[in-house]
């Protein structure tokens, strides 16, 4: 029946279309492997991931990566630092005080943070929160992980807040109810027995949080330097292993080169920590849903 | 037993229409033969067997849940979009198998229209909801064609007079009692043989349930109706035949008039009588 | 020994403590609010007084004063249309399948996870996923097609699932009168589910357009430059976008480029908001249909 033919092409086509995201993955990591592989060739994956200096452009090659590790370590850290706090406290708030009228105004608000383009947010690293801090800290340098860690911070708080705040909401109420019975007052019930149901939940949060930080790359292009340095000092300029595939994206060494193939490694490198994290914040967020269905 | 009872609602031996001819001559339509319905594990339908005749109006009647809308919903393999649903067993619609190897459920359900409990048209205009049965099946060569199988439809339904005037309104702008027309014309429009109708004025008040039932005792004279209701008074009203189903299995069936006034199971006394179910 | 209603020494140290942290966790809410409210501050301070009708005609150029955001503007306008013109199809497709054809067969699930995993991917190593595949292996160099493709992968999943959440709000009832009628499946789809969903499937396309819009990190790893004196005139031309033009701005040493960066900066958001109060504003139609 010539219908059910074309209903049969129909259904091929939009399953090839499903399969495109099959195909993004198997090309990220194909292309990542080709050309990391090739690096390997070249460069002992010991050195790369033990080595605490990293020239690929001097000279003098050298091609550890720990410099560019720790940098993205360091900002992280501070980002979470800032974000994981502030983000729990504005979702306890939001899921167990917060009238509707400050909810309405709050919410949109934190929306907006996070639709903010990462550019703006390195502009403003540069130009406004480098310069106010070197007015408490004067050995603060023009380039520092502070001041990017602290913005990143800002940006992703609202993703801490509102996945938290979705962690806290899924717990049911007699949880709640028989805190209050017991006398006990709402932070009490919110820090003694709400968070700790939603526990795995909130953690989820958290690693995904850590997974978005860690690949983040134009505040730390704008504001944190180019300079991989293996040290775990705020203050001076540093180079995240985004910030270093930005830098040789820009600039002139020529494709095939044993220079270029080092985006690959780092780019590998930075996919297979991102990817693990993820992995265990959907097994936690999976674990938790199941508590409680 | 108790003195200040609500008075009995008239006897249903007087609801049925006098006049309903001798209906065994009329030829046999649709044949079932022992079937079996599962959802899943779970068998829903007993080996059913009963006979369809032309031209007639036949009612399912019985308690929620018992299985007369799974059932009806067997002539067009509606139940073919649940996953976990099985059949067993024969439906002949004019002697082919409807469950038979290489049937195009397509044409069948082109040829055995449905009404559903809940009218349900499309968020489009009057017109085009008429017309969309038409156009997918190619059944109008023409726009002029097209504009007259629905206007066709519009007043087979009853209610051409009061949408002429509207064709390209909106068709959730209707009323209740007029979107269920407006549905019954949508699957007259295809020119079925068969018209299933799954409780189809049971969201509807006492006097857009009055004119359905008038619109179906209009419409057996060309086609065949099979109405599941749970409405005894509009099965008596409105039936020529009557099967009576309990938890999955046909207990009954037979004339609409001797099935009110002289059923032979006594289950179906009770049913009738209002003493259970 | 009877009920005492009057505050116990404990129970007035705990909601001292409860109070404490309620103005707390306002203060960070207030903080928060207060950081958007200088980012806003800084660059309309910074960059207001440079947005002009020239700077939004001008090309870029060495001297700060003269340098125009022109080019970029018209970048992000191509690159963008053209993500969209290959996300909404693909997305749209791949959503049809996954929601109304695929069920719960493992391939099904299979493909989900994948999307769910693309969600978080960082958007740098799409951008090297796109200089391996489209600016290499097929040869498109480092053209507004090879950017536009890229971020159509990155915005894919964005797409599929707001299209499945649209695809859902079709009540079944819709579907089982079209299949009544002798509809095949994909008629269903097409003439029925589809056209219901069409709103919801486009506030989903404009929200995952308003984040591309802003994406700088993957066009640069494909080779969007960022020095590019013209317009670019076809999809095989070489291109920037406002983004890139703002982080090269905001590269240079001197005070005026920082303004330009600021301009560029209000640009952008200027057309996000845009973006989203368009989306807002069907999203609202959207459910007001829904209701009547």
């Amino acid at each position: 029946m010539p219908q059910r033919r074309g209903e049969r092409i129909i259904e091929l086509l939009l399953f090839l279309c499903a399969l495109v995201s099959v195909g993004t993955t198997a090309g990220i990591i194909v292309v990542l492997a080709v050309e990391t592989f090739a690096f390997f060739r070249e460069v002992p994956i010991l050195e790369f991931l033990t080595g605490t200096e990293w020239t690929p452009l001097f000279s003098n090659q050298k091609f550890g990566v720990l410099p560019l590790l720790l940098g993205t370590a360091l900002v992280s850290t501070i980002a979470m630092a800032v974000a994981v706090p502030a983000g729990l406290m504005c979702a306890i708030y939001l899921s167990e005080y917060a009238p509707d009228g400050v909810r309405r105004v709050v919410k949109p608000v934190l929306e907006i943070l996070a639709g903010v383009p990462t550019v703006v947010y390195g502009y403003f690293a540069l130009t406004f929160v480098t310069p106010l801090l070197q007015q408490w800290l004067p050995g603060l340098s023009g380039f520092n992980a502070l001041s990017p860690g602290i913005v990143m911070g800002i940006m992703i708080l609202p993703l801490v807040s509102s996945l938290s705040e979705d962690a806290m909401q899924a717990v049911p109420r007699g949880l709640r109810e028989g805190a209050y019975a017991l006398g006990a007052t709402r932070m009490q019930t919110s820090v003694r027995v709400v968070v700790p149901a939603a526990f795995s939940g909130i953690t989820a949060a958290v690693i995904l949080a850590a997974s978005r930080a860690i690949g983040e790359t134009m505040i730390v292009a704008i504001a944190a330097g180019q300079q991989p340095r293996f040290t775990v000092n705020p203050f001076v300029p540093i180079e995240t292993m985004t910030a270093y595939i930005v830098q040789i994206s820009l600039g002139d060494t020529p494709q095939g080169t044993l220079e270029y193939r080092t985006i690959f490694a780092v780019g590998m490198l930075l996919f297979v920590m991102t990817f693990a994290l993820n992995l265990i914040s959907t097994w936690l967020r999976n674990r938790f849903r199941e508590e409680y269905n | 037993m108790t003195t200040n009872a609500r008075p009995l609602p008239p006897p249903l031996s007087s609801l049925v229409r006098p006049g309903t001819p001798a209906a065994d001559s009329a030829p046999i339509k649709i044949d079932v033969e022992q079937l079996n319905f599962y959802y899943g594990q779970k068998r829903a339908l007993d080996a059913i067997s009963l006979k369809i005749h032309a031209n007639r109006v036949t009612a399912f009647i019985g308690p929620s849940g018992c299985g007369k809308s799974t059932f009806l919903r067997t002539f067009n393999r509606m139940n073919d979009i649940i996953p976990s649903a099985r059949v067993e067993g024969k439906v002949l619609i004019d002697g082919h198998d409807a469950y038979g190897p290489g049937v195009d459920v397509v044409s069948l359900r082109r040829q055995v229209g449905m009404v559903f409990q809940k009218s349900n048209p499309f968020p489009k205009s009057i017109f085009e909801n008429v017309a969309y049965g038409l156009r997918i099946n190619n059944l109008a060569r023409s726009k002029a064609e097209l504009a007259e199988r629905v206007e066709e439809s519009l007043r087979a339904a009853a209610i051409w007079d009061e949408v002429k005037d509207r064709l390209s309104d909106s068709a959730l702008a209707l009323s209740g009692g007029q979107q269920q027309r407006l549905c019954i014309a949508r699957a007259l429009a295809i020119r079925p043989d068969i018209l299933l109708m799954d409780e189809p004025a049971s969201a509807l008040d006492p006097i857009a349930t009055q004119r359905i039932e008038e619109l179906v005792y209009d419409l057996k004279k060309t086609y065949t109706i099979v109405i599941v209701t749970h409405n005894m008074q509009q099965a008596a009203r409105v039936s020529d035949h009557t099967a009576f189903f309990w938890l999955g299995r046909l207990i009954e069936y037979g004339r609409t008039d001797k099935i009110f006034t002289a059923p032979a199971e006594k289950l179906t006394e009770d049913y009738v009588t209002g003493r259970c179910g | 020994m009877g009920v005492n209603l009057a505050s116990s020494p404990s129970s007035s140290g705990r909601r001292r403590a409860d109070l404490v942290f309620q103005a707390a966790a306002l203060l960070v809410l207030v903080a928060t609010l207060g950081a958007l409210a200088a980012l806003v501050a800084t660059v309309w301070n910074d960059g207001a007084s440079r947005l002009d009708w020239r700077f939004l005609t001008s090309f870029p150029s060495r001297r700060a004063e003269d340098a125009g955001i022109y080019h970029a503007i018209v970048g992000s306008f191509y690159v963008i249309l053209l993500t969209g013109a290959m996300a909404l199809p693909v997305g749209v497709a791949a959503a049809t399948y996954l929601e109304e054809y695929g069920g719960r067969n493992p391939m099904a699930r299979f493909i989900e996870l994948n999307i769910a995993n693309l969600a978080s991917v960082p958007s740098i190593i799409y951008g090297l996923l796109g200089l391996g595949l489209f600016v290499r292996l097929m040869g498109m160099g480092r053209s507004v097609l090879a950017g536009a493709a890229t971020l159509a992968l990155l915005a894919l999943p964005v797409v599929i699932l707001s299209t499945r959440e649209a695809l859902r709000t079709v009540p079944s009832s819709i579907r089982e009168g079209s299949y009544a009628l002798g509809a095949t499946k994909w008629q269903t789809i097409w003439y029925q589910v589809l056209p219901m969903s069409l709103p919801g499937i486009l506030t989903g396309l404009i929200l995952a357009l308003s984040r591309a819009i802003g994406e700088t990190a993957p066009l640069i790893a494909i080779g969007a430059l960022t020095y590019i004196p013209f317009a670019p005139d076809s999809i095989w031309s070489p291109f920037t976008v406002l983004p890139i033009q703002v982080f090269n701005w905001v590269s240079r040493p001197q005070v005026a480029f920082k303004e330009n960066a600021a301009a560029g900066i209000l640009v952008l958001l200027t057309l996000l908001l845009t973006m989203n109060a368009i989306a807002i504003v069907l999203r609202d139609r959207y459910q007001r249909k829904g209701r009547s």
